[in-house]
């Protein structure tokens, strides 16, 4: 039953082919099989099976929503009542969510099976899944690999069959590097599109949550339960969502590409340059018209995010004091000894890094210099953006430098690690949608390709995913031992 | 830029972040490394460009100021490392 796509799955629920609760046990058996790959912290058994009865009466009622009864896994970032939501993070190791985020109600809502949280970098700062409390998580490719991050267990999750689908979120690539590097399909909507109410905020004016699932089909089915507009999230845009799986099977004639120069410079890795050229291939044959365009600041995105999300962060996880949850230090002798001690045993050593990070940026006499002038540069990066996507439908290029690279390689140097977030980071300084998909293998490795599209034309770029996944199977393809 | 480990000291103060005294050192470098990577910003003149804090562009949505929660204090405080009375302790602040 895993290796069904969503939809077969659900006609399966409705069809009596099959129940929740079996295609429960099923993925919870595959858990326990492959706990070495570390890509839960929790599993909710309990609540997994509890859910499945429920949803197994509701397919008998005839009431089932497409995603009713099927297993699901989320992030370790989504706050959920009464569950352990870590964050990945020695600092909520003991916390219990007094409330769910307004995705899980989603869910809860539609009657999906909750299997547990997924192992993610600490507070979602990582590029590898190595900075978790919890462990690194394994590429199912290859176990000596990082799988990427920070939503490293969700793309292993939905890479090895240990659930059906995932969530993640992405602040500087976090769902499409881990989705590129595990061989599977993962969606980065438009800032404002998914309720950020209850997802534990890393930098607020670039994360945003979305879908990983096998396939573009599948994440058109995913988004529409966790896309709308929540008057809980103020900076939630109010906009109707239209219906993603309507118009996945449009022709893409006339479809126009653009690849910026900037993407596919001398400095991209050879392999990959030669991978990404046969997927433009494939577009080209399903009739999209190539063009290259220019976006000029793309090379500063990088250090623009690591000032503006670093800002962001420390003045987010300034509410991690030790006072109201989460860990509190033993003995503090006074007020001041109870905020340093908490944070500094709480917080591992990369989230101390952007913290310090930040609040250099942030203090007196250096705002103007880094804060401000990211921002400017972000104003910048944006702009190339929107004059791009007047010229052409969609801009498409990599997702990741290079396909997975080894544990423990990049741990040593920050900016090594920061620099692999070169292709992805830019999107979300413009808060633009975009999908990276599987693309093929690079010395059994595979590796994503990115398509970026407008703002909320999510619908579109699935479309385009989906049509390349209609002609082409790597988004098929499984890890030897997973199959 | 490099930043001392007198620098990293007064940052982790700022943002009441206790840091082992062996990794100031490491830290130190690591930012450093970091503010490097940051130096290329300035090789764009943005004097003409307004900031951008917000992808959309978008103004804070305002809403009537109505109850829409119910009451969950006992909740919260049993999350809470120490507590008294329906309130987070500290340790003493005033003598």
């Amino acid at each position: 039953m895993y290796n069904k796509s969503l939809k077969e799955l659900s006609h399966g629920l409705k069809n009596g082919d099959f129940s929740s609760v079996e295609l429960t046990h099923e993925y919870l058996n595959r858990i326990k099989q492959h706990q070495d790959l570390n890509a839960y912290i929790t599993v909710t058994e309990e609540i997994a099976l509890q859910n499945a009865k429920d949803a197994d009466i509701r397919i008998a009622s005839k009431k089932a929503d497409p995603l009713t009864g099927i297993p699901v896994a989320q992030k370790d970032i989504f706050c959920t009542l009464d569950v352990k939501t870590s964050c990945g993070s020695m600092m909520l190791d003991n916390f219990y969510a007094p409330y769910n985020a307004t995705v899980i109600e989603k869910f809860n809502q539609t009657g999906a099976v909750m299997l547990g949280k997924l192992n993610m970098d600490e507070f979602a700062m990582g590029s590898s899944n190595e900075t978790s409390f919890y462990g690194a998580v394994k590429n199912p490719w290859n176990i000596n690999r990082v799988p990427g991050g920070s939503s490293g267990g969700s793309a292993v999750a939905v890479a090895a069959k240990l659930a059906a689908y995932s969530t993640g979120t992405d602040t500087g690539g976090s769902i499409r590097q881990p989705a590129a590097l595990c061989g599977i399909t993962g969606l980065k909507p438009t800032y404002g599109r998914v309720s950020r109410f209850g997802m534990i905020a890393y930098a607020s004016s670039l994360d945003q949550g979305g879908p990983m699932t096998h396939s573009a089909e599948d994440a058109a089915l995913v988004l529409q339960t966790m896309a709308g507009f929540d008057p809980k999230d103020s900076t939630s845009v109010d906009l109707p969502v239209p219906d993603y799986s309507a118009n996945l099977n449009h022709p893409l004639t006339g479809l126009k590409i653009g690849l910026p120069k900037e993407f596919f410079s001398d400095d991209l890795n050879i392999d990959m340059a030669k991978k990404l050229a046969e997927a433009i291939e494939e577009y080209r044959k399903l009739g999209a018209e190539i063009k290259e365009v220019s976006m000029p600041n793309l090379k500063l995105a990088i250090p623009a995010y690591y000032v503006i999300a670093p800002a962001e962060c420390s003045a987010n996880l300034s509410r991690f004091d030790g006072v109201r949850f989460g860990h509190r230090c033993n003995n503090p002798v006074d007020l001041t000894d109870l905020y340093t001690r908490s944070r500094g045993e709480g917080f591992g050593k990369e989230v101390k890094r952007r913290i310090l990070m930040g609040t250099y940026a942030l203090s007196t006499g250096y705002y103007d210099a880094y804060y401000v002038k990211a921002q400017k540069i972000r104003r910048l990066i944006s702009d190339d953006f929107k004059k791009t996507l007047t010229e052409v439908d969609v801009i498409m290029g990599p997702v990741t430098p290079t396909p997975a690279f080894g544990i423990g390689e990049k741990m040593s140097d920050p900016v090594e690690m920061y620099l692999s977030d070169i292709y992805t980071i830019a999107i979300n300084l413009a808060g633009l949608p975009a999908i990276s998909i599987p693309a093929g293998f690079i010395n059994e490795m595979p590796i994503g390709l990115q398509i970026i599209g407008n703002y909320f034309t999510e619908a579109k770029i699935l479309n385009i995913a989906h049509q390349y996944q209609q002609t082409t199977d790597w988004h098929k393809q499984t890890p030897k031992g997973f199959a | 830029m490099s930043l001392t480990t007198n620098d990293v000291n007064k940052i982790a103060h700022l943002a009441r972040l206790g840091i082992d005294s062996q990794d100031t050192e490491s830290y130190a470098k690591d930012l450093s490394g970091i503010l490097d990577l940051m130096t290329q910003m300035s090789e764009l003149n943005t004097d003409k460009v307004e900031p951008m804090a917000h992808p959309m562009d978008q103004a804070q949505r305002l809403r009537h100021d109505n109850i829409t929660e119910k009451n969950n204090r006992d909740k919260f405080m049993s999350i809470a490392p120490q507590t008294e009375d329906g309130l987070f302790l500290v340790p003493k602040v005033i003598e």
